[in-house]
């Protein structure tokens, strides 16, 4: 039976059909939809962590335990989780293990651009790239069996047009597989000095085997057509290929660490002229450079952004002196540009109170990564600084401790999920280190940014099953902070209040901003409408940057079909002539 | 056959999704090979989407490039700016007359330029013009606008109305066919 499926569904199906018993991870862009996916398939465990790091913590004790294992996350995830996965990689496995790094070429919703081929060099493991849906279902199977075969945990990496591109999948029927027995093997897996070594020894004798294997695995495939080029590449970068130059050869590498030497050398003897298309760094380049082979990559496709298939066409086929007609276009010289439409906050959202306050108060203010972030844009513009998942409390800290005018101004903001992501540490390190910053949780009460995931305090599951909601509150009393406040970030003037109040003493303060996310709480509230006859058309109520409110020829208007009935603005406009709309608007 | 490839532009929360999985649909049931592309994660803020459907007896790459679109089925006006490189001189422009202002405009500092269609006609010669919004109200639900657009696009690509109609039945609710299939009878009636 065939299915379109997306690179992320594929991937769970792929876990499912190959026995996986264990699926965890920490949402994040494009890697979200793979566990929201394995959730149909009920005799995989799966979960949600609050972290990579833990996810792959989890993900190592589901395979020391015997189980088949995939562990998932964005690019940046893997950052968190390089500390297990490091060491991992001298242990191995017992169940097979893949790790799912999906990258984001392009940034686009990501802070940076990081190709992950280099963490499986660095680790020294294989790293598997697909190049479709099928593909990505069919790797999952193969990483595994390249696990377990060499004892190695496996890399499975994507990019965002991999993960969230659909293509037709040929579905088969899960294999039985059982648990392995587990058994207790302290040289293998308690990684102290003395074990270390020998495992060192181990993961270089692992990687020439691997090295060897990759000549012969049907991953790598050679495709000779006209000889007159020849390209290596892999993932999506492989479809830009076939469809920019159908006729030239190809060696498309499944596997792209370690690579097949000898199937390399062959390949690049058989062409006159060789070319690298990956994305991102050189990752195959310069090792088929080290090769000793003439070959041209990055001197003619960037290091920056995605590859797209008429780049591919234009620059080898200029290499090549192939004739390229130009593609005909519609002209759109002397036409006005489209005005950019930024995300933003959603009407209703609990956020735009907290940034509007901070704005007003004129704090500095350290962020988070969340649908929060958006708080930097106009007109809220209440943002000093977003680094990583995190890091606003630690950024908070050191900037009241290094600069004395900063102290009593620093706010951190940090959403729920972030800050049981890491955000927990940081406010014990401000506690321990006498900060006197104060801290607000945007408690939306869900990982709203990746689409609405369960996280410790939601009271639920990846399947939706009730959990112990953790107490925000009471964990911050117990680290040790005396100023816990919980506010309804909708209450502007207390909001106003508490934050006047917290920042003002010489102590750390919690301040919690506690209200749904408005995509999952259906609005009760009636929406509001402008009452002309006192609207004199000030802009106070623009500057809450609410996409329901609107300047349209010069008059402030109200979009009434997606007001939520928040009433912020009724709470900003100082001629209340923002009033709650008739039963004839409703 | 030439793939067909096939742009669907809008706003976070248009419904753009739905409509290319009925393209979809329509292709597998026609023995087609299809790839689709979306960027999501910003999308449900409100942001620019943009979903790319392409179909053809096999194809590779899922993204569509400048001047490779055969049609353009725009869900904002705006959008329909936006995008307008990516569709060939001779392909089919179709775009809902809704305004959705982004939020430059809204403040103030940005226009929202007028007469988009109209400029639009200066530029490619197919461009169809549909009240997507007020056909779907009249049909009784604004939510259902995307298939009005479905419709529009199903009378001009060519495969049988049949098909269409089944896709449309396999992807949305059963409880919202009728009022879905209503949206898509006045489409395509256009």
């Amino acid at each position: 039976m065939k299915a379109l499926l997306s690179g992320n569904e594929a991937i769970a199906r792929g876990a499912y059909e190959a026995g996986v018993k264990a699926a965890v991870g920490y949402p994040g862009t494009p890697s979200t939809e793979i566990l929201e996916a394995i959730v149909q398939y009920p005799e995989v465990y799966a979960q949600w962590s609050p972290n990579e790091k833990v996810a792959f913590e989890v993900g190592v004790g589901a395979s020391i335990g015997g189980a088949r294992t995939i562990v998932t996350m964005k690019h940046v995830g893997v950052n968190v989780a390089a500390d297990p996965l490091f060491t991992f990689a001298y242990s191995g496995v017992n169940g097979g293990f893949v790790l799912v790094s999906a990258d984001d070429p392009g940034m686009h919703s990501s802070q940076n651009e990081q190709d992950n081929r280099m963490y499986a060099k660095f680790a020294k493991i294989p790293v598997l790239e697909p190049s479709d849906s099928q593909e990505a279902k069919d790797y999952v199977g193969a990483a595994l069996s390249i696990s377990e075969t060499f004892d190695t945990p496996v890399m499975l990496r994507t990019t965002t047009r991999i993960a969230h591109s659909q293509s037709m999948v040929e579905l088969a029927d899960p294999r039985a597989t059982d648990l392995k027995a587990y058994t207790k093997n302290t040289v293998k897996y308690i990684m102290i000095p003395a074990h270390g070594r020998a495992r060192r020894v181990f993961v270089e004798e692992r990687l020439q085997k691997l090295r060897e294997w990759a000549d012969n695995t049907e991953l790598n495939r050679v495709e000779l057509k006209d000889r007159r080029c020849g390209i290596i590449t892999s993932g999506m970068c492989y479809q830009y290929v076939k469809e920019a130059l159908p006729e030239a050869s190809v060696l498309k590498l499944g596997l792209t660490f370690p690579l097949p030497e000898k199937t390399i050398r062959d390949f690049a003897s058989q062409v006159e002229q060789l070319f690298v298309v990956e994305e991102l760094e050189p990752f195959l380049e310069e090792a088929i450079t080290v090769m000793g082979i003439k070959v041209k990559g990055k001197a003619l496709f960037p290091v920056i952004g995605e590859i797209t298939s008429a780049m591919v066409r234009e620059k080898i086929g200029a290499e090549l002196g192939l004739e390229i007609p130009a593609t005909a276009k519609v002209s759109v010289a002397g036409l006005p540009a489209a005005p950019p439409r930024p995300p933003v906050l959603c009407p209703g959202c609990p956020h735009r109170a907290v940034f509007y306050t901070l704005k007003k108060l004129k704090l500095t203010v350290t962020g988070d990564i969340g649908c929060y972030t958006l708080g930097c844009l106009p007109p809220l513009e209440a943002m000093d600084t977003t680094i990583c998942m995190g890091a606003s409390i630690g950024v908070a800290l050191g900037m009241e401790k290094a600069n004395p005018a900063l102290k009593g101004r620093v706010v951190a903001v940090i959403g729920d999920s972030t800050f049981f992501h890491s955000g927990i540490t940081g406010l014990i390190d401000m506690v321990y280190n006498k900060g006197t910053g104060t801290v607000m949780i945007l408690d939306n009460n869900t990982t709203a940014m990746t689409g609405h995931q369960q996280h410790p305090a939601t009271g639920k599951t990846l399947q939706g099953e009730p959990a112990y909601a953790v107490q925000v509150a009471e964990l911050a009393r117990a680290l040790g902070i005396k100023r816990v406040v919980e506010i309804d970030p909708f209450d502007l003037a207390g909001l106003e209040t508490v934050l006047r109040e917290e920042t003002s003493v010489p102590e750390i303060s919690l301040i919690i901003a506690k209200r749904p996310c408005a995509l999952l709480e259906k609005a009760t509230g009636k929406s509001v409408r402008i009452d002309s006859e006192k609207c004199i058309n000030c802009k106070q109520c623009l500057n809450l940057g609410c996409p329901a409110i609107a300047l349209r020829d010069g008059r402030i208007t109200l979009n009434t079909p997606i007001c939520t009935g928040c009433n912020l603005c009724m709470q900003v406009c100082k001629l209340s002539a923002i009033v709650k709309a008739g039963d004839d608007n409703e | 056959m030439n793939n067909l490839n096939l742009l669907l532009v809008g706003v976070g929360g248009q419904g753009t999704i739905l409509a290319s999985n009925v393209l979809a649909e329509v292709a597998l049931q026609s023995g087609l090979d299809v790839k689709m592309s979306e960027i999501h994660g910003m999308a449900q803020r409100g942001g620019s989407v943009v979903t790319q459907v392409k179909i053809g007896q096999k194809v590779f790459s899922p993204l569509v490039e400048k001047g490779e679109a055969d049609a353009v089925l725009a869900f904002e006006q705006l959008e329909v700016l936006r995008w307008l490189e990516y569709v060939k001189p001779e392909g089919e422009v179709i775009v809902s007359t809704q305004v959705i202002e982004p939020i430059p405009v809204i403040l103030g500092k940005a226009e929202y330029p007028q007469g988009i269609v109209e400029l639009i006609r200066t530029r490619v010669e197919k461009a169809t013009e549909v009240d997507a919004l007020g056909i779907a109200e009249s049909c009784g639900n604004p939510r259902v606008s995307n298939t009005v657009m479905i419709g529009v696009l199903a009378k001009k690509l060519g495969f049988s109305k049949e098909v269409w109609v089944r896709a449309l039945e396999n992807k949305v609710r059963p409880s919202l066919f009728a009022i879905n299939l209503k949206a898509f009878e006045k489409g395509y009636a256009i």
